[in-house]
């Protein structure tokens, strides 16, 4: 049970290395993750680097513009240095919103084609289908846990490669394929990410056109 | 106290706190992410929850001691600490916190003084539980036992 898991702690299987074997000789995978709870931010960076992705956090949607360049300052801080492959945003955040963060970054020619994923404690219907028809790439349910973080950059990872050759072979459905799941519950132990996978995201993503 | 003997009340403590529901899955998730590169992660995490829900104790306080309470600064508080809280497995905590939100809501300050010290208990039981079970680890490494597999 959870209890085996204070003493006998099992190790991530050896797989786990998603971020840091891109599989194209390409750098790693570099997140940027927005969060204004530190408690939240300590596990977000965790999560991520357990699968070895190169990871800045920061508190505030203002920063993370700031470090992207996008607040209006000459100064970029960091994305010169490393392109950031995926940004994982915390939706309920004082002064601007993890929506508002997604609006803005959609809205720039530079950065619009960065996956933007929104993590939140509240599954609000409204809430989630706002943030997907304006781009967000999934909405994570928090608490989040490592295997959706996996889940994810292993679909990205894979995304990035397939990508365009998938887009042109594949007509777009009528409707959206449809993916319901539900909450796994609290006391399984389930580290199968394939299970447990679109417990965060009930609703359909949104269909890219081409 | 050997190592075996430690060991055996480590795991039957934790057990005893899944069942008793002060830490769920999500305590679990925290431990799986600690390594030999990061051997303190768990303890750090939670040593950040607790200076966090202090702090968050603290405004709740206030803000309930006012005139005029801001509802909406103490359900901005009590969201804050639902979230932490859950970051970490504090499901007693995390459950407190909802129905904190709900009374509220409701704009009832009798009510929210009530969550308010429900809150400060389980914060109380909390921490004493983990502080605990930190102590237990410690004394397993002490005691030469080998590290997790």
């Amino acid at each position: 049970m959870a209890a085996a898991g204070a003493v006998l702690r099992q190790k991530l299987p050896g797989n786990m290395d998603i971020c840091g074997r891109s599989g194209k000789g390409s750098p790693e995978f570099h997140v940027l993750a927005v969060d204004d709870s530190l408690v939240d931010r300590k596990v977000i960076e965790k999560l991520l680097r357990s699968l070895s992705c190169k990871v800045t956090v920061v508190e505030s949607g203002s920063r993370a513009l700031q470090f992207l360049g996008l607040d209006g300052e000459d100064s970029s801080v960091g994305f010169d240095a490393l392109p950031v492959n995926l940004i994982m945003t915390d939706y309920s955040m004082p002064g601007m919103t993890g929506y508002e963060l997604l609006k803005k970054i959609k809205g720039s020619s530079a950065f619009r084609e960065i996956p933007v994923v929104i993590m939140s404690s509240e599954r609000i219907l409204a809430r989630i289908n706002r943030c997907l028809e304006e781009g967000a790439e999934e909405f994570l349910s928090k608490p989040v846990k490592l295997s959706d973080v996996e889940r994810l950059t292993r679909y990205l990872l894979r995304g990035e490669a397939d990508q365009v050759s998938e887009f042109r072979k594949r007509k777009l459905p009528k409707t959206c394929d449809l993916e319901f799941s539900f909450p796994s519950s609290p006391l399984s132990n389930d580290s199968d990410s394939s299970s447990s996978s679109r417990s965060s995201s009930p609703l359909p993503k949104r269909c890219k056109s081409v | 106290m050997d190592v075996v003997q430690l060991k055996r009340q480590l795991i039957a403590f934790t057990e005893l706190l899944y069942r008793e529901g002060f830490l769920d899955e999500q305590f679990n998730q925290l431990q799986q992410l600690q390594d030999e590169n990061n051997p303190n992660f768990v303890a750090e995490v939670v040593t950040l929850f607790f200076e966090d829900a202090e702090r968050i104790l603290n405004e709740l306080a206030n803000n309930l001691d006012q005139q005029s309470v801001d509802f909406k600064k103490v359900d901005a508080h009590v969201h804050q600490l639902k979230g932490s809280s859950s970051s970490i497995g504090a499901q007693r905590i995390q459950r407190v916190c909802i129905i904190f939100r709900t009374v509220c809501n409701e704009k009832n300050v009798e009510g929210c003084l009530k969550c308010l010290q429900q809150l400060k208990h389980e914060y109380a039981l909390m921490k004493s539980k983990l502080e605990t079970l930190f102590n237990l680890e410690q004394q397993i490494l002490a005691a030469g036992g080998p590290p997790s597999i």
